[in-house]
């Protein structure tokens, strides 16, 4: 059981601050680093693998700091986002090395148990230049776990994988967080996030946004003001109905045509709106949101 | 194996330098560059014979200047630059190994390279143009071993300072050893081919008074391979690699 604690950490590259003032612990089981590309998420997992030196405040694993602490590693397991690998070897030569650099003292049982358990065997022999994507992000993960570590990083894990490979990796990925292991992996895309960790972490623009459950986050998001166009048969006569309902903070006719609205709870107006436009007999056109991205999403929660 | 945080060899980085160096297109330069220096010197063997002066001028002005140091080049950058240019290094530093250990193993494979592809091609280039002359030959060939393993850390270092450390390793080749070596006398002091050839000298001829005095070339050349291996390790225990943002 290992746990990771970063207390107060910032990061800036000269004028530009990519990390900014985060505290965070991470303990066992699976962590998910939420955030849009650009939010200092890649800068946060290469602190917490000891690859990069906190400006300020520090970054301990079990209560040692990860900078300039090779010995860290006996306990770490990492799966760099990048994709180059030794494109010359085997897979299992790859995990092999690995197994040989961590000092471990069967090398070769502890390569053909990391592969077996990413269900690598069968290609273990071919050159690693040969493979797919999500054959490489496997054997970089055997490669990660070849020593049994108690903390594995992953970053952007699921990037580039097909939906059956995805469903894979989520599974390990569930698998080594249930065994007690501290795992924390990083994506922009909330359904991964949902799909594999309990604990989210959201990081925006450098500054640690939100923590909580899944359940807590996923509350916080779709809470928030959503706004939509609307088009249909009759615009004035929609908007007035639908102005009568709590759901509706406010709406506007639109010059060119068609509605702009603001929902409150967006749970409710998406079961309010296709009801009241058929009991008054209007045709929806056309219902699209306007700010469903998800840096708007971020925005609003860092506003909060 | 080496698994203890003490400096020593790592035999699995010994063999992924090995292939790494000889994995890729400009390997093959490795074994051009001493075909060239053997081939120009059966060229001015045939049409000069046996002449001490075109000997020096061969063995000096293509060996010594230019084959030896870019040897070291290839072979410390294909090492070390490839790992650090794609992130793959970073399999290497999130083991539980020394950094002075990552460094001595990828340099102990750079200098193998340094000795099979520049010394003994010196060697062989000696004897062909100065069959009778042991000592001028041994002299040559000690030069170039000495400068062949004293660019090895250089360019080493170079690679962990700098990621454009192939160009920069050339610039310094061609320009500073090569152009002002030859033009500017003061160049001798901070010039580890005219280190390597200081102590060289001394084997061809020990009466011969020479440019450098032979311990300020062997202070100058330890000092460089001491302090520039100590200086590479502390500077890859302090490596940065950052994501993709």
């Amino acid at each position: 059981m290992s746990t990771i604690r970063l207390d107060h950490v910032s990061r800036w590259y000269r004028n530009v601050v990519a990390v900014n003032d985060v505290s965070m612990t991470l303990g066992p089981g699976v962590t998910g680093l939420l955030g849009p590309n650009g939010a200092g998420k890649s800068t946060l997992i290469a602190m917490m693998s000891g690859f990069l030196a906190p400006s300020a405040g520090t970054v301990t694993l079990d209560g040692d700091p990860l900078w300039r602490n090779q010995e860290i590693y006996r306990k770490v397991g990492l799966v760099p986002e990048r994709e180059a690998l030794f494109d010359y070897l085997t897979g299992l030569r790859f995990v092999l090395v690995n197994a040989e650099l961590q000092g471990l003292p069967d090398p070769g049982a502890a390569a053909q148990r990391a592969i077996a358990m990413v269900e690598m065997a069968d290609a273990q022999d071919r050159a690693i230049a040969t493979y797919s994507k999500g054959m490489r992000q496997r054997i970089k993960m055997a490669a990660s776990l070849v020593h049994d570590p108690s903390v594995l990083l992953l970053d952007e894990p699921f990037n580039g994988m097909d939906p059956r490979q995805r469903m894979h990796l989520m599974q390990l990925l569930r698998t080594m967080g249930a065994e007690g292991r501290t795992v924390l992996f990083s994506s922009h895309i909330l359904e991964e996030v949902e799909q594999v960790a309990r604990q989210v972490e959201v990081m925006v623009a450098g500054r640690h946004a939100a923590s909580g459950d899944f359940g807590a986050i996923r509350r916080l998001m779709t809470d928030r003001p959503n706004r939509f166009v609307l088009r249909s048969a009759d615009d004035r006569k929609l908007a007035g109905v639908l102005l009568t309902d709590p759901s509706v903070r406010g709406v506007r006719l639109r010059a060119e045509g068609g509605i702009e609205l603001e929902a409150s709870d967006f749970g409710r107006f998406s079961e309010v709106l296709p009801r009241l436009a058929r009991d008054h007999g209007v045709r929806l056109l056309e219902v699209s949101p306007t700010d469903e991205s998800l840096e708007s999403v971020f925005s609003y929660l860092v506003a909060r | 194996m080496s698994t203890s945080t003490r400096p020593g060899l790592s035999p699995t980085i010994v063999e992924l330098g090995v292939r790494s160096v000889f994995g890729r297109r400009r390997g093959v330069l490795l074994f051009v560059l001493p075909l060239v220096l053997v081939g120009l010197a059966i060229l001015v063997r045939a049409l000069v014979g046996v002449d001490e002066d075109a000997a020096e001028g061969t063995l000096y002005g293509l060996g010594l200047v230019v084959v030896v140091p870019l040897v070291s080049l290839l072979g410390t950058t294909g090492v070390l630059a490839p790992e650090i240019d794609d992130g793959s290094i970073a399999y290497l530093l999130s083991k539980p190994i020394s950094r002075h250990t990552i460094v001595l193993s990828k340099l102990t494979v750079a200098t193998g390279a340094s000795v099979v592809f520049g010394t003994l091609p010196m060697l062989l280039a000696g004897f062909v143009l100065m069959p009778g002359d042991p000592r001028f030959v041994l002299g040559f060939a000690l030069a170039a071993l000495l400068a062949g393993v004293t660019y090895c850390v250089v360019f080493a270092l170079a690679s962990m300072l700098n990621r454009h450390a192939v160009v920069i390793g050339l610039i310094y080749v061609l320009v500073w050893e090569g152009l002002l070596g030859g033009l500017l006398s003061g160049v001798r002091w901070l010039s580890v081919t005219q280190w390597a050839a200081a102590v060289g000298g001394r084997i061809v001829d020990p009466d011969a008074t020479q440019d450098l005095s032979l311990g300020y070339a062997l202070v100058a050349t330890v000092v460089v391979l001491v302090g520039g291996t100590w200086w590479a390790g502390r500077r890859l225990r302090s490596f940065n690699i950052a994501g993709e943002e």
